[in-house]
């Protein structure tokens, strides 16, 4: 496979032609927050809006999930403007989550807890306003896992794996704007959608929202 | 026959009926959705009665929207001996004179005339006002005076002469003319048409598509449902000269459902153009084949969004993707795809008959050509226009429009809808062109253009257009699903008296990032209205907030409605029966008053109280209730 040379944050490294900068980057050690990437997907979603970088030569900030490498690409993914961007991003996001980690079956294996202790962003809201003003009901009609809305992040990754893996197609993005979510056809409860209950879904969320009910004893 | 030898039989037989009409009287009643909703249906069977009732021998035809909103019903009568005359508004009265005298008899009726069409002795023409002075009709020259049901009238205009000059042509011939003619996208974002059309024809895949967007979206606007309605065949024929050039064989034409009338006209045009083989296989004898779908959207605003429009067709949920890959390389079925405005395929015609020097010699260096507006709010005369590049916004407000309505002061306009922005009086002088406006802060978008006057609030109207992105985003990506909503709650606050300083360097700081941060270009452009405004009219934020002062007296919540005792006339009453709380009460001393506490500030009665009067006023920050009393003058002696 033919490799090109790029620089990230000052260390040159070879990668393969033709990937995506996100993939690269991790490949090669350094991080960069991320919770919709799919590598699978042959076109990214680029909807969590985390992951952006700075390249040489390019006016505005891009998400490093949708572009590729190139020979010679010159990358920061440190810089004012991407600080700030994923700063707003990440905060948006928690002023749309359950915020208290310490109940959270999924406490130290969430990626927002992730990106916080990367970035150095708090895991509390100080600047925007919560908007989770009323909590969404639980759904935990299966035996096997249950689904918590309120701290559903939107990546897809469940509905990936639900579509393209077991190809079971139980489950979507449902409703628009705010009020988008993950949800089954008809909005029906887990248990009474075509849903097998494999629970393939539940070890690809990056949070706590699809949680296996063992845990949450 | 050769092609040319094809249209011109073509042509030729529709010269011949058109010349025919001519000899008759002939009126053209404007029945465009615009025209219908000022009544002109029921002008329209008042002509054809009230000729049938004095066997008059007349041709009355429906046609589209002449752009003067303000004088619907519009009517244009030609008979021969006169110069065509356009009436408006006609109501059942005056269509009745205008059949007894005008038709029947020789009086031309010109106290009810507005102008007429052609240069004559006897009535000034559109030409002769300031409006039609700056006007430079292209795409709106023909409509609302030949029958888009009709495509012999188009062909006896020139109709389809461009196409057949194309067929004849290397495609790429095609797009190096549009590319000379540096034709700029009117779908919003001003992209180069012919760049995109080469990008288009050098892509690798077959077959290749094009689409015209005419999903049009944006709250106000109304220009591309106008030219569907009202000359669908300019559209189609700069459609297949587009699909000649990247040589694509098929064709959607996206037209949200809310649009009846259109899907209708252009269903009745495809299949017209399709029996003289203009469209179909092998257009005018030529080995070129094409045909057009009419595909009706759900009517979302983001399906406008190009990579959201094209999943639409695709039977998928309409949410934008990140490009590249944009859609000239991969669109439609992952197919090179172009997809155009309207507005924009409408000129492509013009440009191929005339010239692409032609079409540079008007508007401006960089955005050439005629920029068409959708002239609303507190103007005189509403309507469409179609001004070159380069027109300022002073020109467009004060001599296309006629100035402000009731004499009140010009404070702002509003261009380019929920993408665009809000400009200040001293943006008066800036000719508007794509890069002008950009710069401005604010965008051509859509070609809405809303004048705002004095009694508008600027963090209201921030508020209202962040409430329409707000409400259509998807809600695929963070900063649009959920900043949108951060800022709206903020604004929401501020209107109500409930804001900070704080705030306000929040919302600026999400605005930024918003814009620099969103997916597509609906959440790019969002905090558009909101920046403009906190640039422009920073003073009217802070007055809300560190006041609780609306200075518009807009804003429900920071105003209260008096009546001021020295103007009230005692005698009258309107004011109580106007009110539907009854919250205005007689005083002893027989002034009438209004409870704080019931009023809901429905404005009915300062609508109410007579002219001579007007004795009702609004203030702001509102009146706390105990103060009722001592408001100035209110003390008289019970
Ligand atoms: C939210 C959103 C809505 C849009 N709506 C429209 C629309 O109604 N009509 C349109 O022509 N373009 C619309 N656009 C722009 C299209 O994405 C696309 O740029 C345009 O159709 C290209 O045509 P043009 O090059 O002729 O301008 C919209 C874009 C966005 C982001
Ligand atoms: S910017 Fe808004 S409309 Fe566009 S993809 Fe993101 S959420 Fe959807
Ligand atoms: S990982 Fe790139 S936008 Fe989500």
């Amino acid at each position: 496979m033919s490799k090109v040379n790029i620089t990230i944050d000052g260390q040159q490294y070879q990668v393969p032609a033709g990937e995506k900068l996100l993939w690269a980057a991790l490949d090669c050690g350094v991080y960069i927050p991320h919770l919709c990437a799919n590598k699978d997907k042959e076109r990214p979603d680029a909807s969590c809006r985390l992951c952006f970088v700075e390249i040489e030569g390019f006016d505005a900030p891009v998400t490093s999930c949708t572009q590729e490498v190139f020979e010679g690409m010159v990358v920061k993914t440190r810089t004012a403007r991407v600080d700030r961007l994923v700063q707003t991003a990440f905060e948006l996001l928690l002023s749309n989550h359950k915020l208290r980690c310490g109940k959270c079956p999924q406490n130290r294996q969430c990626e927002l807890q992730k990106i916080s202790r990367e970035r150095k962003l708090k895991l509390k809201l100080t600047r925007l306003r919560p908007l989770l003003t009323e909590e969404k009901a639980v759904d935990d009609s299966t035996d096997v896992f249950i689904y918590d809305p309120n701290r559903c992040v939107l990546c897809g990754q469940c509905i990936w794996v639900d579509h393209k893996v077991v190809e079971v197609g139980a489950i979507g993005f449902i409703n628009r704007g705010f009020k988008r979510k993950m949800g089954t056809f008809g909005d029906v409860p887990l248990a009474e959608s075509r849903c097998t209950q494999c629970g393939e879904c539940v070890k690809v969320c990056p949070v706590g929202a699809l949680v296996f009910k063992e845990k949450t004893e | 026959m050769s092609i040319s030898d094809k249209y011109h039989a073509i042509r030729f037989a529709a010269v011949e009926k058109i010349e025919k009409i001519k000899e008759k009287p002939h009126v053209l009643v404007g029945t465009a959705t615009c025209g219908r909703a000022a009544g002109a249906l029921t002008i329209l069977d008042v002509f054809r009665e009230e000729a049938d009732k004095h066997q008059l021998d007349v041709i009355i035809d429906e046609v589209g929207c002449m752009g003067y909103c303000y004088a619907e019903p519009l009517v244009v009568i030609a008979k021969p001996g006169f110069p065509a005359l356009c009436y408006g508004p006609v109501d059942e009265g005056t269509a009745r004179r205008l059949v007894a005298d005008f038709l029947v008899n020789d009086d031309p009726c010109y106290d009810f005339a507005i102008a007429a069409l052609e240069p004559n002795d006897e009535f000034p023409t559109f030409e002769d006002f300031p409006r039609g002075v700056i006007e430079k009709k292209i795409i709106l020259a023909d409509c609302g005076l030949i029958d888009p049901d009709d495509i012999d009238h188009y062909l006896a205009r020139d109709g389809y002469a461009a196409l057949a000059k194309v067929l004849e042509m290397e495609p790429y011939a095609v797009i190096e003319e549009i590319k000379s003619a540096k034709l700029r996208g009117r779908g919003g974002a001003g992209f180069p048409t012919g760049v995109k059309w080469e990008r288009c024809f050098q892509a690798e895949g077959s077959p290749k598509y094009v689409i015209c967007n005419a999903d049009e979206g944006d709250p106000g606007a109304f220009m591309d449902r106008a030219i569907l309605e009202s000359n669908p065949h300019q559209l189609i024929e700069g459609l297949i000269i587009a699909a000649y050039a990247i040589q694509a064989s098929t064709g959607y034409i996206y037209v949200r459902a809310e649009y009846p009338l259109a899907v209708a006209r252009l269903r009745n045009a495809i299949s017209q153009a399709r029996e003289k083989g203009l469209l179909g296989d092998n257009i005018l004898g030529s080995d070129f084949s094409f045909d057009v779908i009419i595909f009706q959207g759900s009517g979302a605003f983001v399906c406008g969004e190009e990579t959201a429009l094209i999943k639409s067709i695709e039977g998928k949920p309409g949410v934008p993707d990140h490009r590249p890959p944009y859609p000239a390389t991969c669109g439609l079925y992952g197919k090179p795809t172009v997809i155009n405005n309207v507005k924009t395929l409408s000129y492509v015609p013009h440009i191929l008959r005339k010239g692409a020097d032609w079409f540079r010699s008007i508007g401006t260096e960089n955005s050439p050509g005629t920029a068409v507006f959708a002239l609303a709010g507190k103007v005189v005369g509403t309507g469409l226009v179609e001004v070159p590049m380069g027109t300022t916004i002073r020109e467009l407000v004060y001599d296309v429009g006629s100035g402000i309505k009731d004499d009140k002061m010009f404070k702002a306009v509003q261009i380019g809808g929920p993408s665009g922005g809000c400009l200040p009086e001293s943006s008066l002088d800036l000719p508007i062109d794509f890069d002008s406006l950009q710069e401005a802060g604010a965008m051509m978008g859509s070609g809405g253009l809303v004048v705002l006057d004095e009694d508008d609030c600027m963090v209201e109207i921030a508020r209202f257009f962040l409430d329409f992105t707000q409400k259509e985003s998807c809600g695929k990506c963070t900063f649009c699903r959920l900043g949108t909503k951060q800022m709206l709650d903020i604004l929401t606050d501020i209107t109500q008296g409930k804001g900070s300083l704080e705030d306000l360097n929040i919302l600026q700081d999400l605005a930024e990032d918003i814009k620099m941060g969103s997916l597509c270009s609906l959440g790019k452009t969002a905090p558009n209205p909101v920046l403009t405004t906190l640039k422009y009219f920073r003073d009217e934020y802070e007055a809300h907030i560190n006041e609780g002062r609306c200075p518009a007296l807009m804003c429900k919540d920071l105003i209260t409605y008096i009546i001021i005792p020295e103007k009230c006339s005692k005698l009258c009453d309107v004011c109580i029966g106007s009110c539907p709380t009854e919250a205005i009460y007689t005083r002893p001393d027989m002034l009438k008053a209004i409870h704080l506490d019931k009023c809901v500030k429905c404005n009915n009665c300062m609508v109410a109280c007579p002219p001579q009067y007007k004795a009702v006023i609004k203030v702001s920050p509102p009146i706390v209730e105990e103060k009722e009393e001592t408001v100035e003058g209110g003390k008289e002696d019970e």
